[in-house]
């Protein structure tokens, strides 16, 4: 495209169906502990990633 | 939702049920701010008729529009008091229709065109189908995966703004047995259900005022592991005033992730975070942490630098900076949360200040990485490919039902920050969670759940926030902590123009 980069493919659409194991680390036990951030964290689910 | 911002020279638009990312040029920002707050149908419709418009016609409707609109406005607020607010976007308004007259036919079909595209290709003005599937997912059993054990309240420093009462959670000081600890670990086990990842965070106070019990712990969670095949993920909190060689290498072996606390500057981190006699403690501290920072690094383990930053320091990039210039390369830096009357609690008049200093760490933070220098900032971390699915991004941060804080007299609470407080009280280790009521309130509250939140573009990286902000600030754990609010989303904004820069230097 001549006007617009897009920067990822992979939609948050494309979760809901892999979604939802569970096995992802809890958000508090990371760095923040005051604050909540759950975009920066890895899915665990090895089929999602695929 | 489609989200427009400009961020140090970027013009980017985030989808925000879809979560792609476009960057874009001056004139297709234009072009798609004439359907902002449009999704669905509604979104394609505008779409279909703009593109039988030229770019004069469009502009004139447009304005047309806005002048209705302004004058309803006009009308509500007030003749002589339109909101600022108001009178910004009309301006905006303005200067975006400027970019839309001077554009030839042909460039504004392009250009169209290539938002259609992206229609199509649900990668923008995807509607939010989300919510009865999350409905259906918080319907779920859940399992208890992680603990944040207080292992020690007490503590040998005492920050000034430390929300745990200078480590006593406005109780007693006291240090967790082994026998406490133990128990925690069994009921994690217990209630795990299927899952074979188990946290636990060793946390206070200062955790290394009970370090033989820590020990202990982590000794019995790996024969338990063996036989429950679980695998026991240990991380450790510490303020670096007792750490020692012995104790590093035990952490570097069992310990999965260290955060490491240190305020920045030295005068900055003395100034809040002094010894129980008045002292600094940055210069006993800092080469006790970047020898160990070295060695986690050499092993390829996780470690964070983290701090918190006040009034007192609204320049906080500049500790953040600071942190890097010493040599570390994992960093975190919360804003201080404390009643608004403390004389360091952030106030809303500081909020452009603050966004201005997240700005001036980002473009610092590309500047650095471009030149070979770089480092993670845990909130601009972001996985635009990966990251966690549709589900754990809506469904909160999982306290009060994924995950507990146990204190050191065994009660279970809904996180640390809740410790203390006897209406979150929820059990104990020896009985378990006796009032189901209260967990059931924490895994209800999702982003749905929260009138801010239902419609904020940054609702897919936050979660719906603290609920224990929410509930010091309004009382509810379904509300929103305002000036929490307007800094994550900076922090998202600016996560998003740094993997901007960073795509247009590959």
């Amino acid at each position: 495209m001549k006007h617009i980069q897009t920067l990822n493919e992979n939609t948050l659409q494309n979760t809901v169906q892999h979604g939802g194991c569970g096995e992802c680390q809890t958000s508090c036990q990371s760095a923040c502990k005051t604050s909540c951030t759950v975009g920066n964290q890895t899915c665990e689910n090895e089929a999602q990633k695929k | 939702m489609v989200h427009r911002f400009e961020n140090n020279g970027y013009r980017i638009a985030l989808d925000e049920c879809s979560g792609a990312v476009h960057v874009l040029d001056a004139e297709t920002y234009a072009v798609l701010g004439l359907l902002d707050g449009l999704e669905g149908k509604a979104a394609a419709d505008r779409l279909e008729h703009l593109r039988q418009m030229t770019p004069a016609q469009a502009v004139r409707e447009t304005e047309m529009q806005a002048a209705k609109e302004a004058a309803q406005q006009e009308r509500q607020a007030g003749k002589d008091a339109m909101l600022q607010a108001a009178k910004d976007a009309a301006e905006h308004t303005t200067r975006t229709l400027a970019v839309i007259a001077a554009l030839p036919p042909e460039e504004y079909r392009e250009i169209l065109d290539e938002i259609r595209e992206l229609a199509d290709r649900g990668m923008l003005f995807k509607e939010d189908t989300y919510r009865q599937g999350l409905i259906d997912f918080q319907k779920r059993k859940t399992v208890v995966k992680a603990l944040c054990l207080h292992i020690a309240h007490d503590c040998n420093l005492a920050c000034r703004y430390c929300f745990a009462g200078e480590g006593e959670y406005h109780g007693d000081r006291a240090l967790m047995s082994f026998e406490v600890g133990k128990k925690a670990l069994d009921f994690l086990i217990e209630n795990s259900g299927n899952r074979r990842n188990l946290e636990v965070d060793f946390f206070g106070g200062e955790p290394l005022m009970n370090w033989e019990v820590v020990k202990r712990l982590v000794a019995y969670g790996r024969e338990q592991e063996k036989l429950h095949d679980t695998n026991f993920q240990f991380t450790q909190t510490t303020n670096g005033v007792l750490l020692n060689d012995e104790i590093m290498e035990f952490c570097n072996r069992e310990m999965a992730n260290v955060v490491l606390s240190l305020d920045g500057r030295k005068e900055v981190n003395d100034r809040m975070r002094p010894t129980r006699n008045g002292k600094g403690s940055y210069d006993l501290i800092v080469p006790k942490f970047q020898k160990f920072a070295s060695q986690r690094r050499a092993l390829g383990k996780s470690y964070y630098v983290r701090g918190t930053f006040t009034r007192e320091n609204l320049d906080f990039a500049s500790d953040v900076l600071h942190y890097a210039d010493l040599g570390f390369d994992q960093l975190s830096m919360e804003p201080v949360v404390a009643p608004p009357e403390e004389p360091y609690a952030l106030q809303e008049e500081d909020l452009p200040r603050l966004m201005e200093e997240y700005d001036r760490l980002a473009r610092e933070f590309v500047e650095r990485k471009k030149a070979g220098k770089g480092f993670t900032f845990f909130h601009f971390m972001l996985d635009l490919e990966g990251g966690p699915c549709v589900y754990k991004r809506l469904s909160g941060c999982g306290s009060g039902t994924e995950y507990l804080a146990v204190t050191p007299w065994g009660d279970l609470y809904p996180c640390h920050q809740f410790v203390g407080n006897p209406d979150f009280l929820l059990g104990n280790v020896e009985e378990g969670i006796v009032r189901p009521e209260i967990c059931n309130e924490f895994k209800l509250c999702n982003v749905y759940a929260k009138p801010s939140c239902r419609d904020c573009f940054a609702r897919f990286y936050c979660s719906g926030g603290c609920a224990a902000n929410a509930y010091n600030f309004h009382g509810k754990i379904t509300d929103a902590y305002e000036i929490g609010c307007a800094l994550e989303k900076k922090r998202v904004e600016c996560a998003l123009m740094i993997k901007a820069a960073l795509a247009e230097k590959a």
